[in-house]
C-alpha cells in the first residue's frame, strides 16, 4: 500500500494499489458457483484501480479538507461516505471535508463509472491512505515546526498537540508541510479499533440543503440565455420525426424561440426540439406540433408478442433427474426506471466548444461521445456532473445530455433541456421484460439439482464501463448481449443453498436499442432472486418443511445463515397470523454482503379493497425485517436509509411497479398510471438492522435492499393467498387502474384548477 | 403578455408572463425560484407543493393568471420566515430525522406535511395515520417511513 505526497502549495495527498484478491469462502458443497469467487465488485474494483493514484485529498489553508469525488451522487449518499472516511482517517470532523464531483476526467479511464454499488468498495482503503499521507504529513511538519519527534504528537479535530500542551492546526501547516517534490510514502493506516467516525451514524452532508431548497439539480442552475427545451416524442418507442406541418405557425406561439426537427440516432431518440421562454410554453409547443412520424422498431408489439419472443428463445433446462420435480414460469413485466428528477441536462455547444450540466454516472463516455458525435475537440468539451434527484440505473446513461449537446448545436443557443413526466414513463429506460423458469430436482431430502433460465429483453450495456472504447465494443452486433450482459448476469446470478448441480442461464433477445433499457436497480438481482426464494418456498411445501427452517438447513454461507437468524428472531418468523395474512422470509448474496428479509403482509379483502382516488391499494405490507451484512458499515444511518428504499421498490415491484406494453407503446404516463409506493402501501413497521463487521471491507449498498425484499414480499404474498404469484407486478394482468393519456399529442397538458384543490 | 403581481415569501413581486403560464414556471424559469421541484406538472407527483395564504397547493396546476395581487405565495425558501426563525420545526425534524436521499422531492413534501399539520392542529387534533396515508407526495428514493416520523416530531414542535 502505498500513497503519494504530490507537489502543490498545500498538503496534496493520493493513493496507489495494487490489484486485490479476495478468496471467497465456498462452505459446505456441493454448490459451487463463478460468483463465490469473483464477483461484478470485484470486477468494477479493479477496473479502477490503476488509476487510484490521481484521486488527490487535499488540505486547504484554513485547515478543511476537500476531495473531489469522481462518481455521481444520486441519493445513495456517498458523498457523506467519502467525507466520514476522510474525516476518520485525518482526525478532522467531518463537517471539515468537502466533497465535490468532479467533472469527467478521461485520465480516470475506468474509474468514473458510477454503478453496481460499487463506489465505497472501490474508493474506501485508497481515500484511507491518501487521508493517511495526508494526516502523516501534517504530523510530520509540526514535529518539526514544535521540534519534537512525531510519534510524541497527538491529533484530534484537526489540531495537533504536543506534550506540554503546545498547538498548531491543520491551517497552520496546510502551507508548510506542502512538498515541492511528489513523493512516494507508505502511510501508517489508523486502526480499526481506532476509528471514531467510520461505523457511526452520521447524518447526510448535503441535509440542510435538501431541506431548505438550496440543493442545486441540473435544472436549478442559472446558466445564461440556457432557455428551457423539451422534446416532442413520438407515438411508438423509437420511432422518428420526418416532418413538421405547422413550424411556422408553432415558432409563432408565445414564448417559443426555436423549433427543429432532430435526428434519430443511437444516442438520440430525436423528435422535434422546441425552445421556450419557459417550460409550460414548451409543453404548450410540444402539443400543438402536427408531427409526421415514421414508426419505431417495435410498432405493434404488445407484451403477449415479448412474452412470445421470449418463450421461443428460452434455453434447455438440464436432463431431468429421478425424483421429485417441481417446476415454475415466471413472468417480470417490462417496469420503469424513472427517477423523480426526470431525465435533464444543460448544455452550451457554440463556436467549436461545449459545456454541459447533468447528473452522469458515466461522465468520461459523456465526454468523449459528444466531442466525437459534435466534431468538437475533448479539450474544447466540458462536462460537469450535477448532483441528481435519483438514479436507479437512468443515469449509467447519459440521455439528455447527449439530446442537450446536440440540440446546443443545432440551434447554436444554451439550452436547459427537461423530459416531460409522460415521456420518462413512455421513452425512458425500462427495466426489461423478463422470464425465468426454475426446477429442482429432490430426493431422500437432499436437492439434486437447480435450474433456471432466465430469458429476458436486452438490458443496454452500452454505457461500457463509462468510457467511449467499451461503449463502442458493446455497440457492435450482438456484442452487448453476448459480452456485457453474460458476464453481469454470471458475476451476480447465485443460488445460496446447497442445491447440488446448479446452473443458471441467461438468453436475451432483440438488439440493445430495440427498447430503450438499462441496469435498473439490482439490474438482473430482483427477477432472479424472486424466482428462486418463491420456489425455495414451494420445495419447502414439497419436502414438508418450515421455510426457514428449510433455508436454515440448505443455506451455504456463513454470513447468510448468520442474517437469517437475526431477521428471523428480529421478525418473529412463525407467529400466529389470521388468514389472509402471512409472513414471507429470503435471503440473498451480493456486492460482498449478504441480506435477510422478513416480510408481513395482508391479503384480507378489507385492507386489499381500500379506496384511495387513482391509486393502487391492494394488499398491504404491514411489518418489514430487513437484516444486511455490508462487510464493514461505514454509515449504518446511511444503509438503514438504503436499505428502506430497497424495500419500497421491493413491495412496487411485486405488487404494483409495471409498464403496460400496447401496440409499441407504454400506456403509463405519470405517477397516478405506474404505481410506485405511496403512503397508502408504506408498511407501518420497517425494521432495518445493520450487523456489525465482518469482513472488513465495504460492501456495495445502494441496490442491496431491493432483490431480498422483493423475495420476501412475493413469497408473504403466496403464502398468505395459499397461492405462488407467477406474473409481476401482480396488478399488471387485473384491469387497468387508470385512464391512459393519449400518445398524440405525447404529452398531457398541465391542470388549470389548481387554486380548488388548496389544503 | 401581462404583469403580475403576488406575495413571493413576503416581498411583493412583478412579473410579466402570460396568463395561462403556470405559477410554477413563473416561480422557475422567470424568477429563478427553484425550491418547488418539477416532477409532473400534472399535480400527481407533489414535488412542487408550496403555500398559498398559508395553505398547501401545486403551482404546476395554476395558471399566473388566477394569482391575485394579495395572495401569499410561499416556497420552501420563505418557509423559516413564517415562523421567524432559520428553520422551520419540520424542517428541523427531516434534520434530526436524517430523512433527505437525494432531496428532490422534500421541499415538497416537507410544504406538504406544515400544512397538514397545521389543519389538523386547526381542528384541534392529532395526525392521524389515517392522515400520513393520505400524503401523495412522490419519493422515489422510499424515504417514506422517515417522512412519517418526521412529521410527527415536526407537528410536536409546532406552534398550536
Amino acid at each position: 500500500m502505498v500513497g503519494y505526497l504530490i507537489a502543490a502549495p498545500t498538503v496534496v495527498a493520493a493513493a496507489r494499489f495494487g490489484l486485490v484478491t479476495e478468496q471467497a469462502k465456498a462452505a459446505g458443497l456441493p454448490t459451487v458457483q463463478p460468483v463465490d469467487h469473483y464477483d461484478l465488485s470485484d470486477i468494477l474494483t479493479e477496473a479502477a484501480l490503476p488509476t487510484m493514484g490521481l484521486l488527490k485529498v487535499t488540505v486547504n489553508p484554513d485547515g478543511s479538507a476537500s476531495f473531489d469525488l469522481p462518481r455521481a451522487e444520486v441519493g445513495q449518499g456517498i458523498t457523506t461516505a467519502c467525507a466520514m472516511t476522510i474525516a476518520d482517517e485525518m482526525e478532522l470532523p467531518v463537517e471539515k471535508v468537502h466533497v465535490t464531483l468532479a467533472d469527467a476526467r478521461p485520465e480516470l479511464v475506468w474509474n468514473q463509472l458510477t454503478g453496481g454499488s460499487n463506489s465505497m468498495h472501490a474508493l474506501y482503503e485508497p481515500l484511507r491512505v491518501a487521508a493517511a499521507v495526508a494526516r502523516g504529513q501534517l504530523v510530520q511538519a509540526a514535529a518539526d515546526e514544535l521540534d519534537v519527534l512525531a510519534s510524541q504528537l497527538s491529533v484530534k479535530a484537526g489540531v495537533i498537540t504536543a506534550p506540554g500542551g503546545r498547538t498548531l492546526s491543520f491551517a497552520d501547516l496546510a502551507q508548510k508541510a506542502a512538498v515541492t517534490k511528489t513523493t512516494a510514502v507508505t502511510p501508517k493506516l489508523k486502526a480499526s479499533s481506532a476509528q471514531t467516525v467510520v461505523g457511526s451514524d452520521q447524518r447526510r452532508i448535503d441535509a440542510l440543503e435538501a431541506v431548505t431548497g438550496r440543493k442545486q439539480f441540473a435544472m436549478d442552475l442559472q446558466v445564461p440565455n440556457a432557455l428551457p427545451t423539451m422534446l416532442c416524442r413520438p407515438p411508438t418507442i423509437n420511432g422518428h420525426a420526418v416532418s413538421v406541418q405547422n413550424l411556422a405557425d408553432v415558432k409563432a406561439m408565445p414564448g417559443v424561440t426555436d423549433v427543429a426537427i432532430v435526428e434519430h440516432n443511437q444516442f438520440v431518440q430525436g423528435g422535434v426540439a422546441v425552445r421556450a421562454k419557459t417550460f409550460g410554453q414548451c409543453i404548450d409547443a410540444v402539443r400543438a406540433l402536427k408531427v409526421t412520424w415514421a414508426p419505431g422498431p417495435v410498432d405493434g408489439k404488445s407484451a403477449d408478442d415479448v412474452a412470445a419472443d421470449l418463450k421461443k428463445n428460452e434455453l434447455p433446462l438440464t436432463p431431468k433427474l429421478p425424483g421429485t420435480t417441481i417446476e415454475e414460469v415466471f413472468t417480470f413485466h417490462f417496469r420503469p426506471g424513472d427517477p423523480l428528477e426526470t431525465n435533464c441536462a444543460v448544455a452550451d455547444v457554440r463556436s467549436g466548444s461545449a459545456e454541459i450540466w447533468s447528473s452522469l454516472k458515466s461522465p468520461i463516455w459523456a465526454k468523449e461521445q459528444i466531442a466525437t458525435s459534435l466534431g468538437i475537440p475533448p479539450d474544447k468539451t466540458t462536462v460537469h456532473v450535477t448532483q441528481g434527484g435519483g438514479s436507479f440505473g437512468r443515469h449509467l446513461f447519459c440521455d439528455a445530455a447527449f439530446e442537450a449537446a446536440w440540440i446546443s448545436k443545432q440551434l447554436g443557443k444554451p439550452v436547459k433541456l427537461m423530459w416531460h413526466r409522460t415521456d420518462n414513463f413512455r421513452h425512458g429506460r425500462v427495466h426489461p421484460m423478463t422470464t425465468s423458469r426454475v426446477r429442482i430436482t429432490h430426493a431422500g431430502g437432499n436437492v439434486l439439482s437447480f435450474d433456471q433460465r432466465h430469458t429476458c429483453v436486452a438490458t443496454d450495456f452500452t454505457q461500457g464501463i463509462g468510457d467511449l472504447l467499451t461503449s463502442m465494443d458493446q455497440s457492435l452486433p450482438k456484442q452487448n448481449s453476448l459480452q456485457f450482459s453474460q458476464t453481469v448476469f454470471m458475476l451476480t446470478a447465485n443460488v445460496p443453498y446447497n442445491f447440488g448441480a446448479v446452473t443458471q442461464l441467461l438468453n436475451e433477445i432483440y438488439d440493445f436499442n430495440t427498447f430503450n433499457t438499462s441496469s435498473v436497480r439490482n439490474v438482473y438481482s430482483p427477477n432472479v432472486t424472486t424466482a428462486t426464494e418463491l420456489m425455495v418456498d414451494r420445495l419447502a411445501q414439497s419436502m414438508g418443511k418450515d421455510p426457514l427452517a428449510l433455508r436454515r438447513e440448505f443455506v451455504r454461507d456463513d454470513r447468510l445463515a448468520a442474517v437469517l437468524e437475526k431477521a428471523a428472531s428480529a421478525g418473529s418468523w412463525g407467529r400466529p397470523m389470521p388468514a389472509g395474512t402471512a409472513q414471507g422470509i429470503a435471503i440473498h448474496k451480493e456486492y460482498k454482503g449478504a441480506s435477510a428479509c422478513l416480510v408481513e403482509i395482508d391479503c384480507r379483502p378489507a385492507t386489499v379493497n381500500r379506496k384511495v382516488r387513482d391509486a393502487y391499494t391492494g394488499p398491504r405490507v404491514t411489518k418489514v425485517t430487513h437484516v444486511v451484512d455490508v462487510g464493514l458499515p461505514i454509515n449504518p444511518l446511511g444503509i438503514r436509509a438504503q436499505i428502506m428504499g430497497g424495500i419500497m421498490d421491493g413491495i412496487a415491484q411485486v405488487l404494483s411497479y409495471g409498464l403496460h406494453l400496447e401496440k409499441g407503446a407504454y400506456l403509463e404516463g405519470s405517477w397516478d398510471n405506474a404505481f410506485y409506493t405511496r403512503q397508502w402501501n408504506v408498511p407501518p413497521e420497517v425494521n432495518v438492522i445493520v450487523m456489525p463487521p465482518t469482513t472488513g471491507k465495504a460492501g456495495g449498498v445502494g441496490e442491496f435492499g431491493v432483490g431480498t425484499s422483493m423475495a420476501a414480499v412475493a413469497c408473504a404474498y403466496g403464502r398468505a393467498t395459499g397461492k405462488t404469484p407467477t406474473s409481476f407486478p401482480i396488478n399488471h394482468d387485473g384491469p387497468l387502474g387508470f385512464e391512459p393519456y393519449p400518445t398524440s399529442p405525447p404529452i398531457p397538458q398541465s391542470p388549470t384548477n389548481g387554486l380548488e384543490n388548496v389544503s | 403578455m401581462a404583469t403580475h403581481s403576488f406575495i413571493l415569501n413576503g416581498k411583493q413581486v412583478s412579473v410579466d408572463a402570460e396568463d395561462d403560464v403556470r405559477l410554477l414556471w413563473v416561480l422557475r424559469d422567470l424568477l429563478g425560484v427553484t425550491g418547488p421541484k418539477y416532477g409532473c406538472g400534472l399535480s400527481v407527483c407533489k414535488a412542487c407543493t408550496s403555500h398559498i395564504n398559508g395553505k398547501a397547493f401545486n403551482p404546476c396546476s395554476v395558471p399566473v393568471g388566477d394569482i391575485k395581487p394579495s395572495d401569499e405565495i410561499t416556497t420552501i425558501e420563505g418557509l423559516p420566515a413564517t415562523v421567524g426563525k432559520d428553520l422551520h420545526p419540520m424542517q428541523q425534524a427531516w434534520l434530526d430525522i436524517d430523512v433527505a436521499q437525494c432531496g428532490y422531492c422534500q421541499p415538497g413534501q416537507i410544504m406538504a406535511a406544515v400544512a397538514l399539520v397545521k389543519e389538523a392542529k386547526a381542528a384541534g387534533r392529532e395526525i392521524t395515520d389515517a392522515d400520513l396515508d393520505g400524503i401523495r407526495n412522490v419519493c422515489r428514493c422510499g424515504t417514506y417511513p422517515r417522512i412519517r416520523e418526521a412529521i410527527r416530531q415536526g407537528a410536536a414542535n409546532m406552534p398550536a
